[in-house]
């Protein structure tokens, strides 16, 4: 690869914001036709380098090569104009409008008379869909799509223009294994047109799957360029993170005492039915499926969002209604819902008060809330959950997609529920934080909350369960303890072959 | 409501009963227009007429030209209050202008630059209220709120607190006119509405608007000017906010520097009307009209039968909620709404 000339260069960029130096002199070159990971820590400016690449922000220093000339790109649409397209972390779709109108957006085909051209919108994005098998059409409303599919339409953005380099910035944090299958044929098909991949995500297995080169930031600076075919996971970890990962703490189980949340019974019209299970204090209970196997659902109707149509819901024994969240919360049932920007944060609100938020009335001194409080739980979870913000005061919306949801987990810690849900824990959480996140879930176990851990990630599943409860279209399939439980009959259990018995 | 052009346009064209049963769910308040239609038709004798119908094209074109700006900025994510102060202060410009002596020797033709000032001071005074909201970053609501007051008080110091009369008959009998067996005050606001219509569900202006005020960031992300793009539809609803007061003072042949007060109001209540939601993202012009229309019908109905002024308002309120509720209930999610 040294013999050809990178198709793009960013040379010596430097971003700050107040109070941040999120890059600091970073060197980043991609040659044509390659596969390029970008690896980092939560928070290591992963994502600011690429939006100042798509001319979203300006550096305040260094500049930027395409095609061994340097450019300016002021704003979104010069940078698609030079071939650069970025496939954003967050969703950024307009939720009320079709999915033709958000592939094209910012730049619908116009007829002469400069009226949208409907006709050539909808072809253009029908043959797109066809080619990432999508089974929605281009006058879909985007509202009603699944997280998954919305990613897949992000991702339909970058196949609009002619790229040179297109950027995923963790793609697959919300796609179902089948989804993510189609979208590294994509890439592959991509990369054989000669076009180059940028491609950002914390799961490793895919990094060496899918990459050729991978840097690796942290803290804002480059640390390295290597060869994903002559590297290993310790090594990039060790570049990430400084240090090796620490398992260690995994293993050890507490003691399991009585049932603290019983289910039976329990279906909610078309989204699950006739679920029974139990979870004892002290114990970790997961569940594992596909996307869209009613996980979620489950959980929402114990955290009362959901009304469920039958079956009862028990807490020490004693059947209970939990007609919305503050019932919920009274009876000590903590939900850490699996999307954050959606469900769990309010993005305009700063690192403290958005942990606090729910137990605000807790905190009163007097008519009024206590300051020296807040800050004190927010220090407690800050350090706990390896938070890395600037202070207290920075609003959520502007720490890293990971930080995000540490944020997530904090708050709802805070809380110190009896039993606690948690949907999706380290989705977009890089390496290090996602081993003290798993860490963190057996502590909480081991000091006798009921834990129920929802994951599509099945290392994640097998490290910190001590049973499973595989579902497939709304039911249970199949419980295992962890001792009998591994990859295959995991995998056989939720793709509803065999029809195991049932539990 | 969430449907944009694409939907519209086609289902309105081609489909059948379920396809008008849909439309109504849309479009709720349509119902309505035609529940309130017909019980006035029963109660009163006067009210089914040719030219009561007109009156209410007439009555309610000062309303629904302003709620057609209006509509744009609030799917847009904002809102104007001084849409009401605007009224006023362009009906007293221009009435004002056309009897400064420099244009004593013009003729009819003092009404042109009359008007033009006129129009030219709701466009820049909406090109003032989106500067601000796009540099600041300030809220619309505030800045426009303060843009209400200021204008107001503008008003009064410029008029002496003081009515003026239009000296010109051509001008105050414009008002009155008819042009192909229609009001023209019916056609200005007919063709408008039509063109506005055009301009959302057609044009790449119009869909950026919804894209907008659905997701400001996703908007931005896509390289949409967001700042300068409200900024131009400030100065829409700043222009319609200035023709509402032109075609007000024609028929009145005056203007007074009250004009216009609680307008906002009166639209954004239409507006609402029409399915447009406060939030941005969804709304549109049929609705609008719908909303426009039966206001007018109410007003006029109940004037008809003699109610009381303030019963009228009392049942705007009551309907105003009624048919959000009916609104929310017809375009629910089903299974995947979740509890509140
Ligand atoms: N608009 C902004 N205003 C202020 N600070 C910001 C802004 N955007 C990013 N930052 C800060 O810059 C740093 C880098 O953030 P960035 O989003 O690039 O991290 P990342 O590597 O993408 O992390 P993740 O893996 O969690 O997505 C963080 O400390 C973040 O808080
Ligand atoms: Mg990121």
């Amino acid at each position: 690869m040294s013999e050809a000339q990178p198709v793009l260069r960013l040379e010596g960029i430097v971003k700050t914001f107040p109070g941040v130096r999120a890059l600091d002199g970073v060197d980043f070159s991609v040659f044509p036709g390659e596969v390029h990971a970008l690896m980092g820590e939560n928070g290591a400016g992963k994502s600011t380098l690429m939006k100042v690449l798509a001319g979203m922000y300006q550096p305040n220093e260094g500049r930027i090569m395409i095609d061994r000339k340097p450019v300016v790109m002021r704003n979104p649409i010069e940078a698609k104009q030079n071939g650069i397209i970025l496939i954003h972390q967050e969703l950024s779709l307009a939720e009320q409008m079709t999915v033709a109108e958000n592939v094209f957006l910012g730049e619908l085909p116009r007829t002469r008379w400069g009226f949208v051209d409907w006709k050539v919108l909808e072809e253009r994005v029908g043959s797109i869909l066809a080619k990432l098998n999508c089974d929605f059409g281009p006058r879909t409303n985007v509202g009603s799509l699944s997280i998954a599919k919305k990613q897949m339409v992000e991702i339909a953005r970058a196949l609009t223009h002619h790229a040179k380099v297109v950027v995923f910035d963790e793609p697959t944090a919300s796609l179902t294994d089948a989804e993510k299958v189609v979208l590294f044929d994509i890439i592959n098909d991509l990369k054989s047109d000669g076009v180059s991949i940028v491609y950002i995500s914390h799961r490793m297995e895919e990094i060496f799957t899918i990459s050729d080169r991978i840097t690796v930031l942290r803290d804002g600076s480059y640390r390295g360029t290597l060869v994903a075919a002559d590297t290993t996971e310790d090594e990039v970890t060790q570049l990430m993170i400084g240090r090796s990962l620490d398992y260690s703490r995994n293993i050890e189980q507490g003691e399991i005492g009585d049932i603290t949340l019983e289910v039976d019974g329990l279906s909610c019209g078309r989204l699950y039915s006739d679920v029974s299970f139990a979870v004892r204090a002290g114990e970790v209970v997961g569940f594992y499926g596909l996307v869209g196997a009613g996980r979620t659902e489950i959980a929402e109707t114990l955290f009362g969002l959901r009304e469920p149509t039958s079956g009862t819901i028990r807490l020490d024994g004693e059947a209970v209604s939990i007609g919305s969240p503050a019932d919920a919360i009274a009876n000590g049932i903590s939900l850490v819902p699996e999307s954050r920007k959606e469900q769990g944060l309010v993005l305009g609100m700063n690192c403290r008060d958005n942990i606090t938020l729910p137990q605000v009335d807790d905190m009163t001194a007097g008519p009024f809330v206590s300051n020296g409080a807040e800050i004190a739980i927010y220090d407690m979870y800050r350090d706990r959950l390896d938070i890395k913000a600037p202070s207290w005061r920075s609003e959520v919306g502007n720490l890293s997609g990971g930080n995000q949801q540490k944020i997530v987990i904090g708050k709802w810690l805070a809380m110190k529920p009896r039993v606690l849900i948690v949907d999706e824990p380290t989705r977009g959480i890089d390496v290090g934080s996602k081993a003290e996140i798993h860490n963190l879930i057996r502590e909480l176990a081991h000091s006798g909350y009921a834990v129920i851990v929802i994951s599509s990630e099945m290392p994640e599943i097998l490290r910190v369960s001590d049973r499973v409860i595989a579902m497939y279209q709304g039911r249970i399939m199949r419980e295992f303890t962890a001792d009998e439980v591994n990859e295959d009959n995991l995998v056989q259990a939720i793709s509803g072959v065999g029809n195991g018995k049932a539990a | 409501m969430a449907e944009t052009s694409v939907e519209s346009v086609s289902a309105q064209a081609n489909q059948g009963v379920k396809g008008n049963f849909r439309w109504v769910v849309r479009h709720p308040i349509w119902a309505f227009v035609v529940i309130i239609f017909l019980f006035f038709s029963l109660m009163t004798d006067t009210f089914f007429s040719l030219g009561n119908f007109e009156n209410i094209l007439v009555q309610t074109s000062t309303l629904g030209l302003i709620a057609l700006g209006m509509t744009i900025v609030m799917i847009n994510g904002n809102i104007d209050l001084s849409v009401g102060a605007v009224v006023a202060l362009a009906a007293s410009l221009t009435v004002d202008i056309m009897g400064w002596p420099m244009f004593e020797s013009w003729g009819n033709w003092q009404i042109l630059p009359a008007v033009a000032a006129g129009l030219a001071s709701g466009v820049l005074l909406g090109a003032l209220n989106g500067l601000i909201v796009w540099k600041t970053g300030v809220d619309a609501f505030i800045v426009t709120l303060g843009a209400m007051l200021g204008v107001r008080g503008l008003v009064f110091v410029y008029t002496g607190e003081q009515s003026f009369f239009a000296m010109n008959f051509a001008y105050s009998d414009f008002g009155a006119s008819r042009f192909l067996g229609l009001p023209t005050l019916a056609w200005i606001f007919l063709v408008f509405t039509l063109l506005i219509h055009i301009l959302l569900s057609r044009t790449v202006h119009g869909s950026n608007t919804y894209a907008v005020g659905d997701n400001r960031e996703a908007a931005v992300n896509a390289g949409i000017r967001v700042g300068p793009h409200m900024m131009v539809n400030f100065m829409i609803v700043g222009f319609f906010a200035a023709l509402a007061g032109i075609t007000l003072s024609t028929q009145m042949g005056a203007s007074t520097p009250n004009l216009g007060r609680d307008y906002e109001l009166w639209v954004i209540t239409a507006t609402v009307l029409g399915g447009t939601k406060l939030t941005g993202g969804a709304g549109n012009i049929i609705g609008t009209f719908g909303g426009v229309l039966a206001i007018g019908i109410l007003r006029n109905g109940m004037n008809l039968m003699q109610v009381p002024a303030f019963y009228v308002l009392v049942t705007l309120g009551v309907i105003l909620i009624a048919v959000l509720f009916l609104d929310k209930q017809l375009n629910r999610k089903g299974d995947g709404e979740l509890r509140i």
